[in-house]
C-alpha cells in the first residue's frame, strides 16, 4: 500500500513540475526532504525521551491503570475484544488525553508507544491490525478540545472573540471522528482472510 | 482568551507533577524509571527515520510541484455548491499534507481575508478539527514496521472530507 503511494506521490510530483514549469524546486525538494526528516526527526527525539520517561513514572505509579479503569466502557466501544486494562489501551488513553489537551509534542511519541503495544499483539507484524486502524484514525481526526495555536492567531490578527469558534470546532471535530471510526468499522466487517494471504508471498518479496 | 491561556500554561507543569508525586509516594525509582521509558523512546525514534525520510521527501515535492494549487483552480466550482468558501480550499487540501504549511495557510487567510471573515471562521475551525493525516500515518505505521496500511487511508479520508463540509456547515449554523 504505501509503495504504491509513494511511488505515485514520487511520479505525480514531477510529472505536475514538468507541466507547471516548477521542476527545479520539485528537485530541491527532492534533495532537501532528508534534511527535513532528520531535523524533525531530532525535535521529536527530544519529546520521545520526555515523555516516554514521565509515561513510564505514570505507569509504574498505577496512573494509567486508573485512567484505563475510569474510561473502559469508552475503550470497549472503540476497540471491541482490546483488554479495556492491558498495557495497549494504557498507552492509548495517554495518547488521547495529550490529544484531547491539545499537547501535539506528548500526543505522538505517547502514540507511537501505542502502536509498539498493538503491534505486539498483531499476529501479522507487516499488516495493520484492526485496532491499530482505529487507533491511527483516531489520531488523523485529532479530537481536541483547546485549538490553542488557532486561538492565538486569531487574537494575534484581531479577532472580536478569538474563542467563538469553539462550539462549531467541537461539532466539526467530534463529526469528523465518529465517520472516519464508523468507516473503520465498516470497512473492517468483511472477512478478507483469503486476499490477505494472497498478498503474502508479495509482502515477503519486499521484505 | 484567558481561560486558553490558563490551561495552555498549566497543563504540562500540573500534569507532570502529580506523575512525579504520584510515583514518589508510591515510591517508584522515577529517575531510574525516567531513563528507561526516555531510551525506548530514542531507539523508536531511531526505528522511525526511514520511513520519515522516504515519506516526507514525497510530501514536500508534492508541496513543491504546484499540483495543488492546479487542484484548487478545479474544486472551486464544486466547493461553492457545498457552501464552502473557495478561498479555504488551498488549506483543506494542504491540511492532511503539511502541518506548518497549513499553519502558513491560515495566516494567509486571516491576512488576506480577516480572521472574523467567513472564509477565517472556517479556516479556523477547519485547522483546529483536522489533523496532518498524512503524516500521522507514516510516523505511526512507520514506528512499527507496518506495510500494508489496509483501509486506514480510507476511513481517515472520509473523516477529512467529512471535517471540511461540517466545518464550513457548522460555522454557519453557530456563528451565524
Amino acid at each position: 500500500m504505501l509503495n504504491v503511494i509513494w511511488v505515485g506521490i514520487m511520479l505525480i510530483s514531477i510529472a505536475a513540475g514538468a507541466a507547471t514549469g516548477k521542476l527545479e524546486q520539485v528537485t530541491n525538494a527532492l534533495l532537501g526532504g532528508g534534511e527535513q526528516a532528520i531535523t524533525l526527526a531530532l525535535t521529536l527525539g527530544g519529546a520521545m525521551c520526555l515523555w516516554g520517561g514521565v509515561m513510564r513514572i505514570a505507569e509504574k505509579g498505577g496512573l494509567t491503570a486508573l485512567l484505563a479503569k475510569v474510561l473502559a466502557p469508552l475503550m470497549r466501544l472503540l476497540f471491541p475484544g482490546l483488554d479495556p486494562s492491558g498495557a495497549a489501551c494504557r498507552a492509548i488513553l495517554m495518547n488521547m488525553a495529550a490529544n484531547f489537551l491539545g499537547l501535539g509534542n506528548a500526543a505522538t511519541p505517547l502514540g507511537i508507544r501505542a502502536m509498539n503495544e498493538l503491534s505486539q499483539l498483531n499476529p501479522e507484524p507487516q499488516s495493520a491490525s484492526r485496532h491499530m486502524i482505529t487507533f491511527v484514525v483516531l489520531n488523523t481526526a485529532s479530537i481536541q478540545f483547546l485549538p490553542t495555536t488557532v486561538a492565538t492567531l486569531r487574537l494575534k490578527y484581531g479577532a472580536e472573540n478569538p474563542l467563538n469558534i469553539l462550539p462549531a470546532v467541537w461539532l466539526t471535530s467530534l463529526g469528523a471522528a465518529a465517520v472516519a471510526i464508523a468507516l473503520s468499522h465498516l470497512f473492517a466487517l468483511p472477512n478478507k482472510k483469503p486476499q490477505r494471504q494472497a498478498s503474502a508471498s508479495r509482502r515477503k518479496a519486499k521484505a | 482568551m484567558s481561560g486558553v491561556k490558563l490551561v495552555s500554561v498549566w497543563a504540562v507543569p500540573v500534569f507532570v507533577s502529580l506523575v512525579l508525586v504520584v510515583g514518589v509516594s508510591r515510591r517508584v525509582q522515577v529517575f531510574d524509571e525516567f531513563l528507561a521509558g526516555a531510551g525506548d523512546g530514542l531507539r523508536t525514534c531511531v526505528r522511525v527515520l526511514p520511513a520519515l525520510v522516504a515519506l516526507m521527501t514525497a510530501v514536500s515535492m508534492l508541496r513543491a510541484s504546484g499540483i495543488i494549487e492546479l487542484l484548487v483552480e478545479g474544486m472551486a466550482p464544486a466547493a461553492g455548491l457545498l457552501g464552502i468558501p473557495p478561498e479555504i480550499i488551498p488549506l483543506a487540501l494542504l491540511r492532511p499534507v503539511s502541518g506548518s504549511g497549513a499553519l502558513a495557510m491560515l495566516e494567509n487567510i486571516y491576512a488576506t481575508y480577516g480572521a472574523d471573515s467567513l472564509a477565517g471562521r472556517v479556516a479556523s475551525v477547519l485547522q483546529s478539527s483536522t489533523e496532518t493525516t498524512f503524516y500521522t500515518i507514516t510516523v505511526y505505521y512507520g514506528a512499527v514496521g507496518v506495510r500494508r496500511t489496509r483501509h486506514t487511508l480510507a476511513a481517515a479520508a472520509g473523516g477529512d472530507v467529512t471535517g471540511i463540509v461540517l466545518s464550513a456547515l457548522a460555522v454557519k449554523l453557530l456563528l451565524g
